[in-house]
């Protein structure tokens, strides 16, 4: 790897001043800008993660060994592997080509996320299940649905509302750099602040983010031991 | 289980009558936040583009193929810095991750009002804001470059490897340091011999799984000009050189299955 030294040196006391420019952060100037994009980002991550989520479920349920015949297992895991295989920035890329700007492809790129990382978590928990309750079930005659009803999904269940929550905080994340290529949220208003070398403001934007996620992550520790 | 007379015959239900409505409230409320925010989305779309994109996407597969794959001798390069991003980025994350990690755990923390707050805030901190937005920082400061792809990585990764090493750390069997601070052992002869060994193959398994997702991570950052395979793709989609697109997509693609299918076999050969 060849790095630059000289440039970095030149970087130090750039970096001095950079950082110096960050405080103090600055909430109120740009507030109706931030206000928007944090409310844009939340709502975009609300409808990916439940959009993400509903199309995971047979998805994951195909993917598990133990529920579904061969070729759908295999046709499932293709789809799994392929979309975690992406980041979802670059799935963000081409849907800004097919559907436009906007937080539309956004969605778009984190929904497609939601289903590899969900499907795939699912699909583990699926196979790693207490067989004797699926049979104790099935013996009384119950129907597919039935089944999947009462004997599996109560035993996915604590563990799935878990990750959901932490989905939702991963989407969060993800949602505050898509606008980079152009897909909507909070991230479009920060990189137009650090465009503008307005860096207070975006220093105000990176706490919030970083408080958004933290509330997120204490609260999603409530609900799990809630649900358990 | 609650019991519901009706006549003669007992209907058994989950749960009572009011937790069940309780539950229906909670999932009311949850559709009318969904449907509330689809209808903020559907404001801010122009559905004819939403509908016209089958076609775009047919079109864009149609000069996708065939893959120009002439274009592959100049990827190379790319590709290895990609690596080297990643697995650099890794290590430094992972050097720095340790102490922090001993900093943070609840049963290692010198002092949990001053010092394990504040080593929570660099693991949250280093967690909430995404390489790319570390690389976009990087880049002014640094200049474009592999070196700032490298600390960028390093920085997102400081707190994932954190967080897992200090439950990990928290989960300890403490008879075993118990027993290592009975022979008159000094504090860092107890870390050394008491913790450490305990949390080592963890430490291995997070290093590992770290890497592999830094891979994919590393893809992306050439995107904001910190070096990597995603300066050839963002400047080929730029010049809509389809073909060059779908070569640089499978190149991703391929990198990705290998480092996931290595480390899976190294978590596989340590835990």
């Amino acid at each position: 790897m060849d790095v630059n030294w000289t440039r970095v040196v030149a970087g130090v006391p750039r970096a001095e001043r950079f950082l110096s420019s960050f405080f103090p952060p600055d909430f109120t100037s740009k507030s109706d800008a931030i206000w928007e994009g944090i409310i844009e980002s939340l709502w975009m991550t609300v409808v990916s993660t439940v959009i993400g989520i509903l199309l995971s479920i047979p998805v994951g349920l195909g993917a598990a060994r133990n529920l579904s015949p061969r070729y759908v297992y295999l046709i499932s895991r293709g789809i799994l592997a392929v979309s975690r295989s992406f980041p979802e920035i670059i799935i963000a890329l081409f849907a800004v080509k097919l559907f436009g700007f906007g937080p539309f492809a956004g969605i778009i790129a984190l929904s497609i996320g939601s289903i590899g990382f969900y499907g795939k978590l699912l699909a583990e928990d699926i196979e790693d299940m207490d067989p004797v309750q699926a049979e104790a079930v099935k013996a009384t005659g119950a129907s597919w649905f039935q089944w999947l009803n009462y004997s599996v999904q109560p035993q996915v269940m604590p563990r799935m509302i878990g990750l959901a929550m932490y989905r939702f905080d991963i989407n969060f994340r993800e949602s505050a750099v898509l606008g980079i290529v152009g897909a909507g949220g909070i991230g479009a208003t920060l990189l137009t602040s650090f465009d503008r070398y307005e860096f207070s403001t975006s220093a105000a934007i990176l706490l919030i983010i970083i408080s958004i996620v933290m509330v997120v992550e204490y609260s999603s520790g409530y609900v799990r031991k809630w649900v358990q | 289980m609650p019991v519901r007379q009706q006549g003669d015959i007992k209907i058994w239900k989950r749960r009572t009558g009011k937790r069940q409505l309780a539950i229906w409230f909670g999932q009311f409320i949850g559709v009318a936040i969904f449907v509330y925010c689809w209808q903020l989305v559907s404001e801010k779309t122009i559905w004819m583009f939403v509908t016209d994109a089958p076609r775009q996407a047919v079109d864009m597969m149609e000069r996708m193929v065939p893959p120009k794959w002439g274009y592959m001798s100049t990827l190379w390069r790319p590709i290895w810095d990609t690596i080297t991003i990643a697995t650099l980025g890794t290590l430094m994350a992972v050097i720095l991750a340790f102490p922090i990690a001993f900093l943070a755990a609840r049963n290692t923390t010198p002092s949990s009002v001053f010092v394990r707050p504040f080593a929570l805030f660099i693991i949250v901190a280093s967690r909430s804001i995404n390489s790319l937005l570390w690389a976009l920082m990087l880049v002014m400061i640094l200049g474009p470059g592999v070196f700032a792809g490298v600390l960028a990585i390093g920085f997102r990764s400081i707190g994932f490897c954190a967080k897992l090493l200090y439950e990990a750390i928290e989960e300890i069997d403490e008879t075993q340091v118990e027993a290592v601070t009975a022979t008159g052992a000094s504090g860092l002869q107890v870390l050394n011999y008491g913790i450490v060994p305990q949390i080592l193959p963890a430490f291995a398994g997070i290093s590992v799984f770290r890497w592999d997702i830094n891979i994919r991570e590393s893809a992306i950052l050439g995107l904001v000009g910190a070096g990597g395979i995603g300066l050839q793709l963002s400047s080929s989609i730029d010049t809509v050189t389809w073909t060059q697109v779908s070569v640089i997509l499978l190149v991703i693609l391929a990198t990705v299955i290998l480092s996931e299918w290595v480390s899976a076999r190294v978590r596989h050969s340590i835990i």
